[in-house]
């Protein structure tokens, strides 16, 4: 954008020429550096003014929200429910309380669910882009057909999951159980078995993005860094540790930030397979916040641990671009 | 230059956040209705059906009736129990909903303090024929007590005990169980071959928080006290749900699947002969519609400890139902008292509790012989004599999901084969109560 900017805007006579005099006079008075450099702004004024109605605004309602007693008494006239301070927060994060407790525990929940989730979603994607790397026979029939749990909506796919996973009539258990023999009439959606549940939907769901990115990162990788190495010796592994990964460091690094909100943030997955109220053992943060306003109709509450959830996303996304960008890197080497 | 940015972004915010609140100002703080459109009315019915298109099925020609008395017409929308009290609350909160809603009466307290509802003092009573005119254990359930009621009854339910005669007669069992000890024996009888005694809907907390309620009742329990705090850890209740998680349990009179029925797979395995016998409140219609011959089953009582079905230990039922309230935003509110006294007048009663197979809260229209099926004689007098409406709290409806969610847990541990004992019941009661007061 910088770089655009010196040769859009000399002088005022490309976009103020027409105008009257009056308002020639107004644009001389503003400095010409403050003119030149204001224009790209300008540009992006009106994205950033819905910007600011789609996503700060909410945002900031929320954060109001946090701080009052909002129950079914006060959600007709929500602005005369009274200022709660600091309470709903103090609930949210007492850990010994049953409220805080559940919070805590839902939290870590989340926590081993995103890591995992995200952690097989990006070996799937980046395995499956590397291998279908060499042009072979039917290579973009497999690719669509890798992309589909993608393209499905996400309803579709959750639902026929939560079909599958079901203990009498489910197909899971019906291979796993009456076919295979390898495993009981188990739960999935109830019970221990809930937490596989939702994170093998969860990365059947967001690996085919992750083999998207990495797909599109590895054109741009030359094939003669391939054909240099292995003139030098080096066997596929080294390959893939030395010039593959390397490579496709930018790429990995959107990709896993992506995918690390996607699945902290996701309501769609376990609300479709679990309901209202999920097995504790796949508590989900986004479900157990929805639950605890929602369900309990205590706004107020829901609002603190929604803004809780944003202020940790946020340290998480900055602490991870600080240590990841690599600009950084080098100015400190 | 980066000062100028802000001060930029800072003003955009500003003046939106201005517009915003000007927005969210004109809808919700003035909270009389009118009558800005008199010749229209918007109506939410809830899910009485095999379906939603069922009910637009069975609604419709009514609403066509009362467009051809008044000339008013109503826009049906007909909105499944999943939702029905997201979508209330949002418009409680935007002031934009409907006139004229049907509410589950169990919530007619939560919803009453939220003072979205209009009052059905006498005067507006008067208006659709006076409160005379309806049973009183149905106006027993529509609002806390010494509140003028948020809503008049519309249909009556009660919970029956549904069995299969053919299963009974196969088993050698003669009559239907009267007790728990014997619905257990007789449930051990049928239990056999993939085929169950008791189907149980252990996934859905409305049912569950219903069933524990009235085993609660059994044991001398109540989940609230008269101050309306909640008594969730009280030895009876915690006695009472575990009696109901143990037929799952410990007796296995239920298929360990039950344990994640959440949409009404328990009526569909009544009616395919999976499962003997069933606790559902006014199950024929779906019975019929699941293709199952009125013959071949048969209604009782829900059991009791001992005895006979009564009041106080005795209570073998909520008084269930639907009631029908009046959004106090309405830009109709005539209109729509007129549309409820015509829902609630005797032949409208009776047309439309026939068609969905309940009972008319009024009292002209359940003297009607229609309403005498051997199903409805059973749950007829079991309103009369033996049951007891749920709490009337503002915090009933959160009771229902807090306690039906915790059972949800219970029956996934009673179906794995953990343990469901005292203790681990009364822990999960109190997660639930502890809850209630956050």
């Amino acid at each position: 954008m910088t770089l655009a900017t010196p040769r859009r805007a000399p002088g005022p006579e490309h976009p103020g020429s027409g105008r009257t005099r009056p308002g020639n006079r107004i644009t001389r008075r503003i400095p010409d550096r403050v003119r030149r450099r204001g224009l790209p702004y300008l540009l992006l004024l009106p994205a950033l003014g819905f910007e600011l109605l789609i996503h700060l605004i909410p945002m900031l309602v929320g954060l109001v929200m946090s701080f009052k007693e909002l129950t079914q008494f006060y959600i007709r006239n929500w602005r005369t429910a009274p200022w709660h301070g600091m309470a709903n927060y103090r609930v949210a994060v007492d850990f010994n309380a049953p409220i805080g407790h559940a919070l805590l525990h839902s939290f870590l929940v989340t926590c081993s669910f995103t890591l995992l989730a995200v952690g097989l979603s990006w070996l799937f994607g980046t395995a499956a882009a590397i291998l279908m790397q060499d042009t072979f026979r039917g290579r973009g029939l497999l690719r669509a057909l890798f992309l589909t749990p993608y393209a499905l909506p996400v309803y579709a796919s959750a639902i026929t999951w939560a079909f599958m996973f079901q203990h009498d009539n489910g197909l899971v258990n019906h291979v796993l159980h009456d076919q295979m023999h390898v495993a009981g009439q188990s739960f999935w959606l109830i019970g221990d078995n809930s937490f596989i549940a939702v994170v093998v939907v969860s990365v059947w769901r967001n690996w085919p993005f992750a083999f998207l990115c990495v797909m599109a990162g590895l054109q741009n990788i030359p094939r003669e860094l391939y054909e240099a190495s292995s003139i030098d010796g080096a066997g596929i592994w080294q390959q893939i540790r030395r010039i593959t990964m390397p490579s496709l460091r930018p790429v990995n690094q959107v990709l896993i930030l992506v995918l690390f909100l996607w699945t902290f943030n996701d309501f769609s997955v376990p609300y479709i397979l679990f309901g209202r109220s999920a097995p504790q053992q796949a508590d989900l943060i986004a479900v157990h916040i929805y639950q605890s306003s929602f369900v309990t109709w205590n706004f107020g509450t829901g609002s603190a641990m929604s803004v809780l959830m944003l202020l940790f996303l946020l340290a998480v996304t900055a602490v991870y671009l600080l240590v990841t960008t690599p600009r950084r890197r080098h100015a400190r080497a | 230059m980066p000062s100028s940015r802000t001060t930029a972004i800072a003003a955009v915010a500003v003046s939106l956040l201005g517009l915003v609140t000007a927005c969210g100002g004109g809808s919700s703080t003035t909270g009389g209705g009118g009558n800005s459109h008199a010749k229209t009315l918007t109506y939410w019915a809830t899910n009485q059906g095999t379906s939603l298109d069922d009910d637009k099925a069975k609604l419709t020609p009514e609403l066509q009736k009362f467009e051809q008395q008044t000339g008013i017409h109503v826009k049906l929308e007909v909105i499944p129990w999943d939702s029905i009290l997201n979508r209330i609350m949002a418009a409680t909160s935007s002031g934009q909903g409907p006139d004229v809603l049907n509410i589950g009466n169990t919530w007619s307290a939560s919803l009453q303090a939220t003072g979205a509802l209009v009052q059905w003092d006498d005067a507006t009573f008067a208006k659709i024929g006076g409160k005379s005119r309806f049973v009183d254990s149905a106006l027993g359930s529509t609002g806390a007590p010494g509140k003028p009621p948020a809503a008049v009854p519309l249909y009556s339910m009660a919970y029956g005990l549904y069995y299969n005669k053919k299963e009974f007669a196969a088993a050698g069992i003669s009559q239907p169980p009267a007790t728990w000890d014997e619905l257990i024996a007789d449930g051990k009888k049928l239990t056999k071959n993939g085929q169950y005694g008791l189907a149980i809907e252990g996934a859905n907390n409305s049912e569950n928080a219903h069933h524990a309620f009235t085993f609660a009742k059994q044991h001398g329990g109540d989940f609230f006290d008269a101050q309306g705090n909640p008594t969730f850890t009280s030895d009876a209740v915690v006695a009472g749900v575990k009696q109901y998680i143990d037929l799952l349990g410990t007796n296995k009179i239920a298929a360990a699947g039950n344990a994640e029925y959440a949409q009404n797979q328990s009526v569909a395995d009544l009616a395919s002969g999976k499962a003997a016998m069933l606790l559902w409140q006014a199950a024929g219609g779906q019975l019929k519609t699941r293709g199952k011959n009125p013959a071949d089953w048969g209604v009782a009582p829900v059991p009791v400890q001992s005895g006979t079905p009564g009041q106080g230990t005795n209570v073998d039922t909520m008084v269930a139902g639907i009631n029908m309230a009046v959004f106090k935003n309405s830009g109709n509110l005539d209109g729509a008292y007129k549309f409820v006294k015509f829902m609630t007048s005797d032949a409208e009663q009776k047309t439309l509790c026939s068609e969905y197979g309940s009972i008319p809260p009024v009292k002209a229209a359940a003297a009607d012989p229609v309403f005498n099926t051997p199903e409805l004689t059973v749950l007829k007098n079991a309103l009369a004599t033996s049951a007891a409406p749920l709490p009337q709290v503002a915090k009933e409806s959160q009771f229902e999901d807090l306690v039906g969610a915790a059972m949800k847990q219970l029956f996934a541990d009673a179906a794995a084969g953990k343990p469901v004992t005292l203790e681990s019941v009364k822990a999960k009661l109190q997660a639930a109560q502890q809850q209630m007061q956050g």
